[in-house]
């Protein structure tokens, strides 16, 4: 391993995670109407790092490495930051930028008067910013258990930020469920730690043989983590969570949070303990994805209100990345299911975040999110409602979009690794997707004249859902070869 | 059998209650002191694993204790957190049950 302090792009590691964090207490202090000054002034600085850190990632061909105080593992705890980790903080960036200019007439800051909710709202978006980032970029299996803690502690209050009853029995739920995941997380680690005297992932992945005490560790933390990112059945806490927050919080909760703790079940499977995984596990994982994406599907299909159908969307998106551990065993499909499961990931934060965003200017300008009631409002609403349009297709896979290439190679590698049934999940999760986006979009797009007042909502909100939605389909656009960049890093 | 096994089977006999009474006790309440319960069990092992010290190769491993307290000070505010959710809840709506009122769920 070369010398990681020298290089700039270690310190660029730690701002990462000190710019949303230094402002977060700035926000908090000030108050008021600096609160949203501050967030939005922290999206370009956030922005800038986030970009300044995939460039020199892509420059080196390599992960950037950083020993905080210099210290060294196994006495120190280490920031890394691959591939992976740098699309996921540019995605976050992108996504909480966006969720920031559109949360501004919801939560604009009155000049005279401060009004909780929107001092909490700007603050906790500084929050669940600062926590993602240091969950996509720590090395160290405590400091990930600590990331995730801080992120349930910012997204739990979003939830419930109007302050109604049913949000707020909402985010308590989501809290006694995702502190079950933490407890079970922490407790892998402790093993871990007894086992092989550190928590470092780099140096776990030399240590750890497969023996009893690294299968139940691992087994303990994947739970802990399918907890948190609501894979089947674990997911019922995600949809009145998700539903009912404000919409730039849906976006964020629904697009980044559920992100974090599969991006880690991702850094346990593949980077910390390599070797562990037996065709058995991945395969009920994979079952497991599979149910997720079969009976979101078609509770999204069966709900009444636009905000819920979403949110039940993001309980079947989420299945479709645990078809990936049965497919990547073989190393030559293994990259392609790989490439296939994090392109999944960022189009559906992309289109995940316009859907809500679109949702929500929708509740703004009716009144209420009653699918049975849309029919017409496209004609109120018609950039909102492409911009649905859009994102839905990427969710559904169809060409040219993010959501195709992510399904395309997911769709190959299974077929080429002979397991053709998850095939078979994935086009029919694909069926029941088009079947939902339709069901919104027949109503919505109908030729009778919306027959219920409305009031107009902003372009430049309109503009933003428009803006992701275009996101995640020009990702489809991307050259196959420039995917290679979520690779660099891997170890093998 | 020696005093690190004894706290390490009293942790996990800790994290089974606080597992149970989590999935089990139905009033929000109960539920936080079944995660303390359960956090309780955690910290226990954790310390037993320290006492073992067999990685480090010394008697009495300090890294597990430092991350121990840390995992406390998180556990508290999380604890915190709960109990500003059910204070609030039963300021709203008079109870502090989970179910929802149309769904013939018990009032607490």
């Amino acid at each position: 391993m070369t010398d990681p302090t020298t290089a700039a792009g270690g310190l660029l590691l730690v701002l990462a995670i000190f710019v949303p964090v230094a402002a977060m207490p700035l926000a908090f202090v000030l108050g008021g109407r600096h609160a949203e000054r501050i967030a939005l002034g922290t999206v370009p600085a956030g922005l800038a790092v986030a970009v300044a850190i995939s460039a020199g990632i892509w420059r080196r061909g390599d992960a950037l490495t950083v020993h905080v105080g210099g210290w060294a593992p196994p006495l120190g705890v280490a920031l890394r930051a691959d591939g992976l980790s740098a699309v996921m903080l540019l995605t976050t960036a992108i996504v909480i930028g966006a969720a920031a200019w559109f949360a501004r007439s919801d939560f604009a800051s009155d000049a005279t008067r401060e009004t909780r909710a929107p001092w909490a709202f700007w603050i906790l978006l500084l929050a669940v910013w600062g926590a993602l980032n240091t969950a996509f970029v720590g090395a160290d299996l405590f400091n990930l258990y600590v990331a995730l803690e801080l992120l349930t502690f910012g997204a739990v209050p979003m939830v419930c930020l109007d302050g109604r009853p049913e949000t707020l029995r909402a985010a308590l739920r989501y809290l006694l469920f995702t502190l079950i995941g933490s407890a079970l997380f922490v407790l892998g680690a402790a093993l871990v730690y007894g086992a092989y005297g550190t928590l470092d992932i780099a140096l776990l992945a030399q240590r750890v043989r497969a023996e009893p005490t690294a299968r139940i560790a691992i087994v303990l933390m994947t739970v802990g983590l399918l907890t948190k990112t609501a894979l089947f059945p674990l997911h019922l806490w995600l949809p009145a969570a998700h539903a009912g927050a404000p919409a730039a919080a849906s976006a964020v909760l629904s697009a980044l949070v559920v992100k974090a703790p599969l991006v880690l079940i991702i850094r346990l499977w593949v980077d910390a303990l390599p070797g562990l995984a037996t065709p058995a596990a991945a395969q009920t994982l994979a079952a497991l994805g599979a149910a997720a994406i079969l009976v979101g599907s078609v509770l999204a299909l069966r709900q009444a209100r636009l905000k819920m159908l979403v949110a039940y969307s993001t309980v079947a998106q989420v299945g479709y990345l645990f078809l990936v551990f049965p497919l990547a065993s073989a190393t030559q499909i293994g990259v392609s299911a790989w490439t296939g499961g994090i392109l999944q990931i960022v189009s559906h934060a992309f289109a995940k975040a316009a859907m809500f965003f679109a949702a929500g200017l929708v509740a703004r300008s009716l009144g209420h999110d009653r699918i049975a009631g849309m029919a017409g409002v496209g004609r109120v609403l018609p950039m909102t409602m492409f911009a649905f349009a859009l994102a839905g297709l990427s969710l559904m896979g169809l060409p040219p979009s993010g959501g195709f290439v992510a399904k395309w190679l997911l769709l190959r590698a299974s077929i080429d690794g002979g397991q053709w049934w998850w095939a078979l999940v994935i086009v029919t999760g694909g069926l029941f997707t088009g079947a939902y986006v339709y069901r919104v979009l027949a109503g919505a797009l109908s030729e009778r004249p919306l027959d219920a007042p409305f009031a107009p909502v902003e372009r430049s909100r309109e503009a933003l859902a428009l803006l992701l939605a275009l996101l995640s389909v020009a990702i489809g656009l991307l050259p196959l070869a420039s995917l290679g960049f979520v690779q660099i890093g891997r170890g093998s | 059998m020696n005093p690190a096994t004894l706290f390490g089977l009293c942790g996990a006999a800790l994290i089974g209650l606080g597992l149970f009474g989590l999935i089990v006790q139905p009033r929000p309440l109960r539920k936080i002191l079944a995660f303390n319960v359960l956090g309780g069990g955690v910290f226990l092992v954790f310390g037993a694993v320290a006492q073992r010290g067999a990685a480090a190769g010394f008697g009495g491993d300090p890294v597990p204790h430092g991350l121990i307290i840390t995992a406390i000070i998180v556990a508290f505010a999380a604890t915190a957190l709960a109990v500003g959710l059910v204070l609030r809840l039963s300021e709203e709506t008079g109870n502090a049950s989970l179910s929802e009122p149309d769904d013939g769920g018990p009032g607490a």
